[in-house]
């Protein structure tokens, strides 16, 4: 088993050292990891953020910031000692026997040269060969990547490609140099699902082809399921498992695996709430005495605190670092919901918000004069129905409009054409003047917890702006009870009031933006993705308050996302959008057990799943979205769809009423 | 009697905003935070003490008043200033015409005494041949004695030693002065830090305290010292030389320092609302709004600068010269055209920042908060106050501390072109202008040119070791680096 070894890491201890008055300040981000990795394998490293995953990466490759270091350790690459090697040979490892991706293609990428230009570059470097074979080989990677019409996007530039085209483009330049190793960082974490179904199995494919092993970094339970051999999962700088991706998933040993586990949204745990870990990741700072994980974990015991585990062995190949294991094989409770309340009442409420033939679109200008050349037609009649005390996903890919037809009802894009009736008023054609009276029962929460809320603001403030605003509580000192009595409601506490944004962590910052739109007690909430910038716990945490307080208050929500798993979990009714379009609506379950429109079918199939016995072949999607400037002629759907007749081009189909809930547009449902 | 001309009461004005502002920034962590790190950046700290002392002596010259006719000696009318406030009921002392300030007071030594003409740094006779009388009735022609500088030499040629002699006086002078704020600030710090006076000044000296003390007390040490020197040399000496109309160098050049930073910041006060109103509009309401803004600053700022300002200062002239006898005195006359020359530098240098305030406001308006504020119903006026005005202020900041420098420069260029400043008015510029001509002579007449120089050199390098603070604490994206 040894001489198919490639990977070595040994008490891997790496420290960034920050300076701070009056000295330095280490973070261990790093700390005593050890992992091996075989040929041809696939490796998971899982984890939450801030648990040093990437910096393991980066100490790998010897690229850490100025101000990280490696204490100790070694890293054995096929024997070559890495960490030994002066940083002439290493520059010839790196990119050449181990090649890198990241999480961000766009980034990643030199904006003023060409892709080819860029390929050749890596390939130069890492190839002795002749001069005049480079663009051949460009060429060959290229396709390598399944990138249609090499020869042809070679002479690009990197805005002329979509962002998947963009995440195979950095893969053939990491494949450059033939690497024995290839490091992905979360390489599909900023793509669509079917985009990202599509890079997964291009690695898988790559891998089978060229023998090389994946070193895997992702926060993602169900790409790890589909893809990787074997996982490590990291928690606080430590790996705290090892394990074979069957063993593991069968029976995560670690507390922490297990929470994360069953802190993943899924349909079956719609009745209950999702499982949170308390408390966040304890800071690097400090040495530990005991279990990191001990103060949030639901195990802990009395020497956990003080006693530092060491590794046991769960199974042939499962080790765990965790003192539950030290006399023999722990019972885990199996992980029931919690039945809180009695499941959701399926019956239908009373419709709140009508959206009919809702427009927006966008003038594209040019010229001197601003002349309007076309429209990117954002959203392009959409029809949806809120209805009171129930949960509306809008679901689709990135650059569909979903977040625009939020926008639009709440009308911060004025919409182009169609109406908004609630309340008896169109609110698409009242003034701003009129419209105030509304705000204050149509809300919404962003996706990014960071940038959705003034910097120079104290949080007091920030909750209290709409109460201020619409004249709801006038009295500073009424103010100031009603902002901290919501504070508590979304379980961050009062003395959150004199303190600035920053000060708190993403979930924390979410439960304040949350705060806000519940200070004017709306009735509408629109959600825009206001879990996917977190964490799985943390998102947990995020969506059971979400849950709760529909249950409390009996808001609606409007709630957009690309992400099914959390749609099963919370949702009521789901509509599935395509360019600007609604193609298919109708209850979770209709649309999610049986998807009818072959997009949906896609969808659905590349969605990651953890459970092997629920995994669906993936419906190949060729190619990317279309640009919303010029939808396709016909059905918006039909140049990618797999299932297309000759019809489909023609005219877009009709709406098809399959029962009282659920609508297709295809017209091959019928 | 004092006399509050056009600049001075904008001066005051703008000391009144800088108060305000700094008790507003003293109350918000997100300003308090960044001006925390330039007050612990030695650089900052040294730039800082020496615009400290350029801006004292710029705010004693700001202090104007009407010195007494019948005044024995111009060393007392301090005193007698507050006397027309309580209504004389005697005839009331009669005032002269003349504006003074609190500086011309304090360098009347300087001011008073006047050469004949040209005369170089330190020297005892004139730059020039002239036919002296001798006591035995003929004329020879030579250089003759200075009536003031050094006049008190017996003998010239005892004039290193008696310029060493003074040069220690003052230095000893200095050294004790500076020995006595020391002591004082360590007493403060040390009460503040709750420490013994001796563990305190340990501290300092060793660079142990948050502020470099050190630094700013060593660059304070060097300043006083310079001073006290040029204090005790240039009551018997013309130390920076005289010009061609006899009147000291050193004088010009210490009253040049208020023109300078007059430019330098009520140009930046005038432009400041103008710039940022109207970037904030265009970035936040765009549409019609943007398009007119733009067109309005693409439009100023295609007109070449100088031509404009030439345009605006001839106006003026002519406006001037036809309404002669609303102007009490020339320092009056002079004081509205630097107040002219300041509007019209602002008005030809808001683009830049309007530019940049745009764009920034064009990115606020997208982000989450504000779209989160107007779907809370939130007035256009308060998200613009609350939440954009906050977010671009450092840029503000930013844009005020590095434009400061190059405006004094600009001065001095449009000085020597004539269209800057009234020639009676002092200023680097009319400094130069007039030393130009000179450069030509043999031998060279350089004190003046010179002069200008080193005095504009040091203000304009502290301002920008300055500016340059500030920007890397302000700057989001350097901040993340540090």
């Amino acid at each position: 088993m040894t001489e198919d070894l490639l990977l070595r890491v040994e008490n891997l201890t790496t420290d960034l050292v920050t300076r701070v008055e009056g000295g330095e300040r280490a973070l261990r981000v790093c700390d005593g990891v050890g992992f091996e990795i075989r040929r041809g394998e696939t490796l998971a490293l899982l984890g939450e953020s801030g648990c040093g995953k990437s910096m393991t990466a980066l100490s790998l490759m010897r690229l850490l910031p100025l101000s990280g270091r490696i204490v100790s350790g070694s890293v054995r690459l096929d024997g070559t000692d890495l960490l030994a090697l002066p940083e002439r040979e290493m520059r010839r490892v790196r990119g050449g026997r181990m090649g890198m991706i990241f999480q961000e293609p766009q980034t990643s990428l030199n904006p003023v040269l060409t892709v080819g230009q860029q390929i050749a570059e890596a390939v130069k470097i890492h190839e002795g060969r002749a001069k005049a074979s480079t663009p051949a080989r460009v060429v060959e990677l290229l396709r390598a990547v399944g990138i249609p019409d090499p020869a042809r996007r070679a002479g690009e530039y990197p805005h002329q490609l979509s962002g998947g085209m963009k995440q195979r483009v950095m893969i053939a330049m990491a494949l450059a140099g033939d690497p024995q190793l290839l490091i992905a960082d979360e390489p599909t974490t900023a793509l669509d699902v079917t985009i990202q179904a599509q890079v997964l199995r291009l690695l898988k494919g790559l891998q089978r082809e060229t023998g090389m092993a994946v070193l895997l970094i992702t926060h993602d339970l169900g790409v790890v399921a589909e893809t990787a051999d074997r996982l490590a999962v990291m928690y606080a700088g430590q790996i705290v498992e090892q394990a074979n991706c069957d063993d593991f998933f069968a029976g995560p040993a670690h507390p922490y695996s297990r929470k994360l586990m069953e802190s993943v949204p899924t349909a079956e745990k719609r009745a209950g709430e999702l499982a949170v870990i308390p408390g966040r990741v304890p800071p690097l700072d400090r040495s530990f005495g005991g279990c990191r994980f001990a103060e949030r974990c639901f195990r802990e015991m009395e020497h956990c605190a003080t006693t530092v585990p060491g590794w046991f062995r769960a199974g042939p190949e499962h080790r765990v670092r965790c003192l539950l294991w030290a006399d023999g094989q722990p019972s885990f409770e199996p992980a029931t919901a919690q039945a809180a309340s009695p499941a959701n009442t399926q019956t239908a409420g009373e419709a709140l918000v009508h959206v009919d033939a809702l427009q927006v679109h966008f003038p594209i200008q040019r010229g001197l004069f601003k002349r309007t050349v076309g429209h990117v037609k954002a959203v392009d009649g959409v029809d949806l129905v809120l209805r009171a005390g129930q949960t509306l996903a809008l679901v689709g890919e990135s650059g569909c409009g979903k977040t625009t037809v939020g926008k639009g009802i709440l009308q911060l894009e004025r919409p182009t054409g169609g109406s908004v009736r609630y309340d008896g008023a169109d609110l698409a054609r009242i003034g701003a003047g009129r419209m105030r009276r509304y705000r204050k029962d149509l809300q919404i929460i962003f996706q990014d917890p960071f940038a959705s809320m003034n910097p120079r603001m104290l949080v007091g403030d920030i909750v209290g702006e709409g109460l201020q605003a619409l004249g709801i509580e006038r009295g500073r000192g009424a103010r100031r009870r009603r902002v901290a009595e919501l504070l508590d409601q979304v379980g961050i506490g009062e003395q959150a009031m004199e303190r600035y944004p920053h000060e708190f962590s993403g979930g924390q910052r979410q439960r304040i933006c949350i705060a806000r739109a519940l200070a004017v007690s709306p009735k509408v909430i629109v959600c825009d993705e206001p879990t996917s910038a977190l964490d799985v716990s943390v998102q947990a945490q995020i969506l059971n308050l979400l849950k709760q307080l529909q249950r409390d208050l009996g808001i609606s929500y409007l709630f957009i996302t690309h992400d099914i798993s959390v749609v099963s979990y919370l949702a009521h009714e789901v509509a599935v959008m395509y360019l600007g379009r609604i193609v298919e609506r109708g209850t979770t379950t209709e649309v999610l057990e049986d998807p009818r429109h072959p997009y949906t079918k896609a969808l659905l199939s590349a969605v990651p799943v953890i459970d092997t016995e629920q995994r669906r072949s993936i419906i190949r999607l060729d190619g990317d979205m279309p640009s919303p400037a010029q939808p396709p002629a016909g059905c918006h759907f039909h140049p990618r769809c797999p299932e297309a007749l000759p019809e489909c081009a023609k005219a877009y189909p009709e709406q098809t009423r399959l029962s009282d809930t659920r609508t297709v547009r295809c017209i091959r449902v019928s | 009697m004092p006399v509050i001309l056009l600049t001075d009461a904008l001066i005051f004005l703008l000391i009144a905003v800088a108060i305000g502002f700094g008790v507003y920034a003293a109350r918000h962590e997100h300003l308090r935070g960044p001006w925390r790190s330039v007050g612990r950046s030695p650089v900052g700290i040294a730039a800082l003490v020496v615009i400290a002392f350029y801006v004292a002596i710029g705010l004693l010259d700001s202090l104007h008043f009407h010195p007494r006719l019948d005044a024995p000696t111009p060393a007392e009318p301090v005193q007698q200033e507050a006397a027309p406030e309580n209504g004389a009921p005697d005839p009331g002392p009669r005032y002269s015409t003349q504006v003074l300030s609190v500086l011309d007071l304090w360098l009347t030594p300087l001011r008073e005494r006047d050469e004949k003409t040209f005369s170089a740094p330190f020297a005892t006779h004139l730059f020039v041949k002239e036919a002296i009388e001798q006591p035995d009735g003929s004329t020879v022609r030579d250089y003759p004695r200075l009536t003031h500088g050094g006049a008190h030499l017996k003998n010239p040629a005892n004039r290193t030693a008696d310029i060493v002699l003074r040069t220690l006086l003052g230095l000893v002078k200095g050294l004790m002065a500076w020995t006595l704020i020391l002591a004082a600030l360590t007493w403060w710090l040390a009460r503040r830090r709750g420490e013994t006076f001796n563990d305190c000044a340990r501290a300092i000296w060793s660079g142990r305290t948050q502020v470099p003390w050190r630094v700013g007390l060593i660059t304070l040490a060097l300043m006083t010292v310079l001073g006290f020197v040029a204090a005790e040399l240039a009551v018997k000496y013309h130390i920076l030389g005289t010009d061609k109309v006899g009147e000291d160098v050193f004088y010009q050049s210490l009253k040049s320092i208020r023109t300078g930073l007059v430019i330098g910041t009520l140009t930046t006060l005038v432009m400041l609302p103008a710039a940022i109103i109207l970037g904030i509009m265009a970035g936040y309401f765009r549409g019609l709004t943007d398009d007119i803004i733009q067109y309005l600053y693409t439009t100023l700022s295609s007109i070449p600068g100088v031509l404009l300002i030439a345009a605006a200062i001839l106006m003026l002239q002519v406006y001037m010269t036809n309404n002669a006898e609303s102007f009490e005195s020339l320092v009056e006359r002079a004081d509205l055209r630097l107040l002219f020359l300041c509007l019209i530098l602002g008005i030809t240098s808001w683009t830049g920042l309007c530019r940049l305030l745009r764009g920034e406001s064009l990115k606020l308006r997208e982000s989450d908060y504000v779209q989160a504020a107007s779907a809370l119903g939130v007035r256009h006026s308060t998200v613009i106050a609350r939440h954009i005005l906050p977010n671009v202020l450092h840029i503000v900041m930013i844009t005020v501390v590095l434009d400061f420098s190059g405006l004094v420069l600009a001065e001095a260029v449009l000085s020597y072109v004539n269209i800057g400043v009234d020639p009676t008015m002092n200023s680097w510029g009319n400094m130069i202008n007039s030393a130009r001509l000179e450069l030509a002579r043999e031998p060279i007449v350089w004190w003046s040119l010179a002069a200008a120089f080193v005095f504009m050199f040091t203000l304009v390098l502290a301002a920008n070791l300055f500016a340059d603070v500030v920007r890397d604490a302000f700057d989001p994206r350097l901040r993340s680096l540090r």
